[in-house]
């Protein structure tokens, strides 16, 4: 009796260890994963997802065997047995779930460490406005200098490029209803953003009117765009593609229409495109590919191209408009 | 005031024949009989879940095409704003708040709540609240999400928001009496007899949220009133044009909603408990476990907001602190899950609604437990924040877990409440369309949010459109699934056989009493003469060769 008890509970964890294993890394949930971050992301999404498969398995199927076997006969009107608890059973249930979240955060750690969230350049918040005194028993540690503003809160540099400058800086500015991207470099405007592959990239994150969301599925990675705070997100792009960028943070009735692109091109391909637009720029070819000032623009006139992208029709733009106007 | 009755002198005749009945007009009256504010609460919830339902059903007709052409955007964003509004604040919390009133008092043997005219101004808040917030629809409603984050709540339409501010500051403080009634009829009201570790766990569960409505809510207020000076007179607490900071407002606002989850989920953890040993005529197991891991929910549950905020203005170290403070809070609720499942297991199983309810209300729980897991996880939860990943996993956990919970103790508790039984037939017809249409509708909306459609949005990538399909299906079998529940409720009320005192034969004290209760709830103070789920000691023969039944008969035959 004792041995085909075991054999039984044996043959019902494998039962469920096998298609948790196998789902947990071939669920087909996720979007490519561009960056190596976002493949570290991925991992501890199918490490959860393994997990969740097999409690999924063991829980449902405990209820459907209960609903079929433990079902009250007809005119059986007596009550089941009187077990009121067990305890080492009940410390077992305690501790597989406490050793399991334990194994989880220590694990997100790492990856979240991996990422650059804990890079002391961006792991404190600086307050709104950039104000410097917050920071001051922080000197001790490492050596700040507020006044050159390379401190923002989100996801710094990895590990490895701790302290080292990014190959590429970009400003983003989040505006209803659309990114704004200038390249501080050359002082270019854009409204898509061109990052060459293989090369560290900050980002680094404001808001013009309201809160914004920067999320590249892609890399997994999303942070908020903050009026009157500055954020910044790091990441090293490994694969040439063309990725969405999304507006994630509720900004508006258009919210679902602040979108755009950013293309990870060849060294050479990114040094073409930024020499191209150097000259569209110097030839003030504002309309083609160059994204306008807002605040030269009438609402409407800004907001044309975009109604277009969006399939708003020119009655809605105009209600849009008129929704604005109100607000200034 | 018709609770103020005097109990009737003369004990000599049979207490019904004198016993007043309530009449359809007292529901509509300031009345304090805990019994009628319980209903009043959950007749009022029904309605606006009515309201919320057909705002859920318009949006998902809207998101059946990629294209905002059902509605304009704007409109879209008012209906998701008054959806979750409504759902949270008019359905879950005061449908919550009516299984507590009608149930705290009976369950410990009490007459009434512990202040009665208080219990009946917070009741009477809720219709007040409400109306007004839907009356936002004459002005332009809000349309900066049930979450309302400045600068956006201050810039899109300032007397929807203005209203939106009031009636949840309304629906607030009459949640806060609520919690402040419960918590003192709990702790001072209970027969002699009934220590804390004789009370039935759903009024365990509703201690634990009372404590956080007390500690949560005032903090919500706070906020509230300071987004109300900055929208109506130009402050700038949270107004970064003068130097505000919009995350204030996210801490103080999430201080209360997160708390808030556990506000609507614990009580329907208690009605589990509930339910599952009566239809499986097993003890719970576990009582203790089961208690203290409510109280732990309620006390972790406190200090998990900012995860809320992972990819908000948080520095990295707070990140890491809420993720570990979120993991911890799975022990107790897994806790409660496994001890569901032990309770059922081995046990002589009814398969009514009730219990189906029950069963599928762990089932769907799981999920949302499940999914909750890997969002407290800070490097995925940054891909999947404000997608339809989070949207899936809190509908699993509201509508999953809350909901189902809901209709469990509605059917549970029917013949109680009714005196009469419903029809099984339609119970079943309703579980099976829920079921169906819960898995339909948010099944689909994890994958949608993995692979990259955000949430609150008219407008989205064609490519997401097939999933988006089967949702708007399944909420179309949502909405049928709850006319066999209306007719079933309806025709059971004037036509359902009569269920006498205790149908399922179950061993805490409203069971005592008659059905529906007579006003002071019972003819003498009810004898503690069982644990409350003292399941399968008839087998052992109880005080010589009687069993429980002959033991409740008698009950019943001394206070009649």
């Amino acid at each position: 009796m004792k041995k085909t008890n075991t054999i039984i509970i044996a043959a019902i964890g494998i039962a469920i260890a096998l298609p948790s294993l196998w789902y947990g890394q071939n669920h087909g949930l996720l979007p490519v994963a561009a960056s190596e971050e976002a493949k570290s992301v991925d991992s501890i999404f199918n490490l959860m997802m393994t997990v969740a498969t097999a409690l999924f398995l063991l829980i449902q199927g405990a209820l459907i065997y209960m609903a079929i076997k433990f079902r009250r006969r007809k005119g059986d009107e007596t009550d089941g047995p009187n077990i009121e608890g067990n305890v080492p059973l009940e410390i077992v249930w305690t501790a597989i779930p406490t050793i399991i979240v334990l194994v989880i955060s220590i694990y997100s750690f790492e990856v979240y460490n991996e990422m650059g969230g804990l890079d002391p350049m961006s792991s404190h918040d600086p307050g709104p406005q950039q104000i410097a005194q917050i920071q001051n028993h922080q000197q001790q540690l490492i050596a700040l200098d507020p006044s050159q503003a390379d401190l923002a809160l989100g996801l710094g540099a990895s590990p490895e490029n701790q302290g080292q400058k990014p190959y590429l800086n970009v400003n983003v500015n989040g505006i209803q209803y659309a990114w704004i991207f200038t390249y501080p470099e050359t002082n270019l405007i854009t409204g898509e953003l061109h990052v060459p592959v293989g090369k560290e990239v900050r980002l680094n994150i404001a808001a013009g009117d309201v809160l914004h969301a920067f999320w590249l599925p892609e890399f997994r990675i999303k942070q908020d765009a903050i009026p009157g705070r500055e954020t910044e997100i790091r990441f090293t792009p490994t694969l040439v593609g063309t990725y969405p960028i999304i507006c994630a943070e509720l900004c508006g009735a258009y919210h679902g229409g602040m979108k755009s692109q950013m293309i990870v091109e060849t060294e050479a391909d990114y040094q073409k495109w930024l020499e191209q637009q150097t000259q569209v720029a110097d030839a003030s070819n504002w309309d083609k590919a160059v994204a306008s000032n807002p605040s030269n623009l009438s609402d409407s006139d800004f907001l044309a191209p975009y109604a277009d992208e969006m399939g708003v029709n020119q009655e809605t733009l105009s209600e849009l408009t008129q929704l604005q106007h109100h607000h200034h | 005031m018709t609770a103020q009755t005097e109990k009737p002198q003369s004990t000599d005749k049979p207490a019904e024949a004198v016993a007043e009945q309530r009449t359809w007009k007292d529901y509509f009256t300031f009345n304090t009989d805990h019994k009628v504010i319980g209903i009043q609460y959950l007749v009022t919830s029904f309605l606006f879940y009515g309201v919320g339902g057909v705002l859920a059903g318009l949006m998902r007709t809207e998101l059946a095409t990629p294209d905002p052409d059902f509605v304009s955007p704007e409109v879209y964003n008012q209906m998701f704003t008054l959806h979750g509004t409504i759902m949270i604040f008019l359905w879950i919390v005061p449908a919550g708040a009516g299984f507590a009133n009608y149930l705290v008092p009976l369950m410990i043997g009490a007459k009434d709540m512990a202040f009665p005219r208080l219990n009946a101004v917070a009741f009477w808040m809720i219709p007040i609240g409400g109306i007004f917030l839907l009356s936002s629809f004459f002005v332009g409603a809000p349309q900066a999400g049930w979450t309302s984050y400045p600068p956006l709540s201050l810039i899109s339409g300032k007397a929807g928001e203005a209203i939106w501010i009031l009636s949840l500051l309304l629906l607030g403080t009459s949640s806060i009496l609520g919690g402040i009634n419960f918590l003192v009829t709990i702790w001072k009201m209970r027969i002699p007899a009934m220590t804390i570790y004789d009370m039935p766990l759903f009024c365990w569960s509703l201690f634990a949220t009372s404590c956080l409505i007390l500690i949560a809510t005032p903090v919500l207020a706070a906020a509230l009133i300071l987004l109300s000076f900055d929208l109506i007179v130009g402050t700038n607490f949270f107004n970064p044009g003068g130097g505000g900071d919009p995350i204030v407002y996210q801490h103080m606002f999430w201080f209360y909603s997160h708390p808030a989850v556990y506000i609507m989920i614990l009580p329907f953890f208690g009605v589990i408990s509930e339910v599952l040993p009566v239809h499986a005529r097993k003890p719970i197991f576990g009582y203790r476990a089961i208690a203290y891991s409510s109280m732990a929910i309620a006390f972790i549950g406190i200090l998990v907001w900012a995860h809320h905020m992972f990819t908000s203005g948080t520095p990295g170290w707070l990140r890491m602190f809420f993720m570990a403070m979120t993991m911890i809070i799975a022990v107790p609720t897994g806790i409660k899950v496994f001890s569901w499942c032990a309770t059922v297991w081995g046990g002589k199983i009814s398969l009514n609604s009730p219990m189906l309810f029950g069963l599928g209300f762990v089932s769907t729980f799981l999920i949302g437990g499940l999914t909750g897991v890997m969002v407290a996880s800070v490097p995925f939860d940054i891909h999947v924040h404000d997608t339809y990943f989070v949207v899936a996993h809190l509908h699993y956990v509201l509508f999953g877990g809350s909901v189902l919970g809901l209709f469990a103790g509605v059917y549970h508790w029917y013949p109680k409440v009714t005196g009469r039984m419903y029809s099984e037939t339609l119970g079943i017809l309703h579980f099976a369309l829920t079921f169906i249409g819960v898995h339909l509708t948010f099944m689909p909306m994890h994958e949608l949010g993995l692979l990259g459609m955000n949430r609150r949005v008219a407008l989205y990538d064609p490519q997401f459109q097939p999933l988006n399909i089967m949702a708007t299906i399944g909420s179309y079998v949502l909405a049928v699934s709850i006319l066999p529940f209306i007719i079933n409720v309806l025709w059971s009320m004037v036509k359902g056989e009569k269920a006498g005192r205790n149908p399922w034969k179950a061993l805490t004290l409203e069971w005592q009493t008659t059905s529906p209760p007579i006003i002071e709830n019972f003819e003498e103070e009810p004898i503690l003469w069982s644990g409350p789920y003292d399941y399968g000691i008839d087998a052992k023969t109880l005080e010589g060769d009687r069993t429980v039944q002959e033991l409740l008969t008698e009950v019943q035959g001394e206070s009649s």
